[in-house]
């Protein structure tokens, strides 16, 4: 009783300083609906619309029957019709298009062959249009000639390059993760630093409050921080971007406080192993960089090296990724994927201890 | 009567500092119990030490009959600590404060009522209780302090230096209370380095370079003093200090207004002819008279003269 009754003393501490703390205070609902706008509208996965070169050297009906399929699938608009090959390298120079399509002159002989008859040539330094290419090679006309032509009315390609929402749709549910973790960390990265450098640590740890009262009490106001937050996310998500939220929302709540909490436990260990809070936010922005970018949020988990999904593994962000992908979109049950739960629940464990056990009582 | 604090051979190193040198003490109960000396000399090293708050580097210290150190917690139930700085928090109101104090001590909802309120009275905090305690001046923010430091109703208050950032009407008000604290029971260890505060105290350690150098009461020390003091009236104060300055006999030289008052070595019998010797024919005195010691002299002889002989030695 008396345990917990210190344990909330902390708590509603943190609390009357945060909700004081109007900056603060603003930047909890301030930073994600910003992140949101920014990332929904920015982050853009989907290709279309570029502007396309085509040097049609065969002429023949299947060639432009070909760069029709092509332009239907809205990945490319053919905005420059080459007549020579150096007219074509020129426009490519130039920017004009970013992406260029050659059809080689004996096409006909070469689908009947199983050869390559079709090049797409795209601009190396932008990274995302390599994926473009790759998918356009995939299209079923390219690879089986024959057949194609009939199937190739491309309705399986417009459903893969057309669905205009799927990125926002992929994106949000991941930014509640990412936001989440940038907010989170932040938050509880200074607070025990705080203390210490405004020089209320040197009391606060002569009373006889005890190390797991005075970390969980700093844990438990962010907590619901946390989960006002995810509301937010999801509910701007759903407003400016129509995400659905396919599976159950108590699920959604009780995954992201199993995240918070974890996202937060790393925060409170940073805060106990720095010395100001200049340093911890250093800290804590080198936790955040490998979170976002392997975490399976920007690039897809499976595609990475062996030893970043290694690393990934130890990022609560990786799991919580799949977690939220799987309830809001997919319509899973939490139970359905034990493994990440339970790595979440680990992650906590892990840091909350190591915080109790780098925190003494002491000033040396 | 038992002590509060007693300490045996306390030492504490910060690498190559040594702050607290093989420090003994014995704080008696229901007693105020004074610490002087300059900074630097250990004062707060030692109190920190008392609240579990360093570790010694060798010998031990036990604070109400446990061990400073391995029974800290215990420790902690019974003690207020007022640090030197102001450590309550500025953003947090003064009855805020004094709430999350008694609640972080295990006091119940109406104990905290009640302690609240007899705080807020009796250090009259009633005008400024919504304020946040980071818009205090330095002699509210010290009753603050006190206050929240007395909420659990310690049996020992370690107070370090807690009227550094005060002005002397609020000065004497503080020592009031601490009088009626003792009065009520309580024992209490401050730290200080006004000599009128000194003054006040039951009893007395003066540090200096992390040893006690002198203790005991106050008044017996002024008469324990190991020098005699002499005090010079004369036209010109700086001359006659020069002609004193480097005499053998002469052990400090401190001025005191239109006064100086001279530590002589005390195995001379007559001190004050010894002066009147040095200065005849060099300086034209006015009075010269052979004084009691006051506590600023015995401070004085005792870190002065210590560190000169360390010096030498």
């Amino acid at each position: 009783m008396k345990w917990l009754q210190r344990m909330l003393a902390v708590a509603s501490k943190e609390t009357r300083q945060l909700l004081r703390d109007r900056v603060t205070f603003g930047l909890i609902v301030g930073i994600p609906a910003m992140q949101i706008a920014l990332f929904g509208y920015a982050i853009n996965f989907d290709v279309r619309d570029l502007d396309a070169v085509v040097l049609d050297q065969a002429r023949s009906s299947l060639s432009r029957q070909l760069v029709g399929d092509l332009a239907a699938t809205q990945v490319m608009r053919i905005a420059w019709q080459a007549d020579s090959a150096d007219e074509f390298d020129q426009t490519l120079q130039r920017g004009d298009a970013n992406i260029g399509v050659v059809i080689l002159p004996d096409l006909e002989r070469r689908l009947a062959d199983g050869a390559a008859a079709l090049q797409i040539v795209v601009d190396g330094s932008q990274p995302s249009l390599e994926n473009v290419a790759q998918g356009l090679a995939a299209m079923p006309i390219l690879r089986r000639p024959g057949a194609a032509l009939q199937d190739a009315t491309s309705v399986a390609v417009r459903v893969e390059y057309n669905a205009e929402k799927r990125t926002a749709v992929q994106v949000v549910p991941a930014l509640v993760g990412t936001i989440l973790n940038i907010t989170m960390v932040i938050f509880t990265a200074g607070a025990i630093v705080r203390e210490r450098e405004r020089g209320n640590l040197e009391l606060l740890i002569t009373t006889p409050v005890s190390r797991g009262q005075l970390m969980t009490g700093k844990l438990l106001p962010y907590i619901v921080i946390g989960l006002i937050q995810t509301t937010l996310i999801l509910a701007l998500g759903h407003a400016l971007f129509s995400v659905p939220i396919v599976g159950s929302l108590a699920e959604v709540y009780a995954g992201a406080a199993l995240f918070i909490a974890a996202t937060l436990a790393l925060g409170l260990f940073i805060s106990t192993v720095t010395k100001t809070q200049f340093q911890a936010f250093q800290v804590a922005f080198m936790t955040m960089l490998p979170s976002i970018l392997m975490s399976g949020f920007v690039f897809p988990f499976d595609g990475m090296p062996r030893v970043a999904q290694w690393i990934a593994q130890l990022l609560p962000l990786t799991h919580f990724v799949e977690i939220i992908r799987g309830i809001v979109l997919r319509g899973a049950h939490l139970w359905d994927m034990p493994e990440q739960v339970a790595k979440l629940g680990l992650f906590f464990a892990v840091m909350l201890t190591a915080s109790v056990l780098r925190f003494h009582k002491r000033l040396d | 009567m038992t002590n509060a604090i007693t300490a045996r051979g306390l030492t504490r190193r910060f690498g190559s500092v040594l702050a607290v040198d093989r420090v003994d003490l014995d704080v008696p109960a229901q007693q105020i119990y004074g610490f002087l000396g300059p900074n630097g000399s250990g004062k707060s090293t030692t109190i920190r030490m008392m609240c579990g708050l360093l570790k010694p580097s060798a010998g031990s210290v036990t604070v109400l009959g446990h061990d400073a150190l391995t029974e800290a917690e215990t420790v902690r139930m019974k003690l207020g600590y007022m640090t030197q700085k102001f450590s309550l928090w500025d953003d947090l109101s003064v009855r805020e404060n004094l709430d999350f104090m008694c609640r972080v001590f295990g006091l119940t909802a109406t104990m905290r009522r009640e302690r609240v309120a007899a705080r807020i009275k009796e250090y009259q905090l009633d005008e400024f209780c919504g304020r946040l305690a980071g818009t205090l001046s330095g002699g509210q923010r010290q009753r603050l302090a006190l206050a929240a430091a007395t909420l659990h109703e310690p049996q020992l208050l370690l107070l370090d230096e807690p009227t550094s950032a005060v002005d002397p009407q609020s000065r004497r008000d503080f020592w009031e209370k601490l009088f009626d604290l003792v009065a009520r029971g309580s024992t209490i260890l401050v730290s200080t380095h006004y000599m009128d505060e000194a003054e006040r105290c039951h009893r007395l350690a003066i540090l200096d370079h992390g040893r006690v150098v002198v203790e005991g009461a106050p008044k017996q020390l002024a008469r324990d003093i190991d020098a005699s003091v002499v005090e010079v009236e004369c036209v010109d104060l700086p001359a006659a200090r020069r002609v004193l300055t480097g005499e053998p006999a002469v052990l400090s030289i401190a001025q005191l207004g239109s006064r100086l008052h001279v530590l002589i070595e005390r195995s001379l019998a007559e001190p004050e002819r010894e002066v009147e010797r040095i200065l005849r024919g060099r300086c034209e005195t006015v009075t010269i008279e052979r004084v009691t010691a006051t506590l600023e002299d015995v401070f004085v002889a005792a870190t002065a003269l210590r560190g000169d002989e360390a010096r030498a030695a």
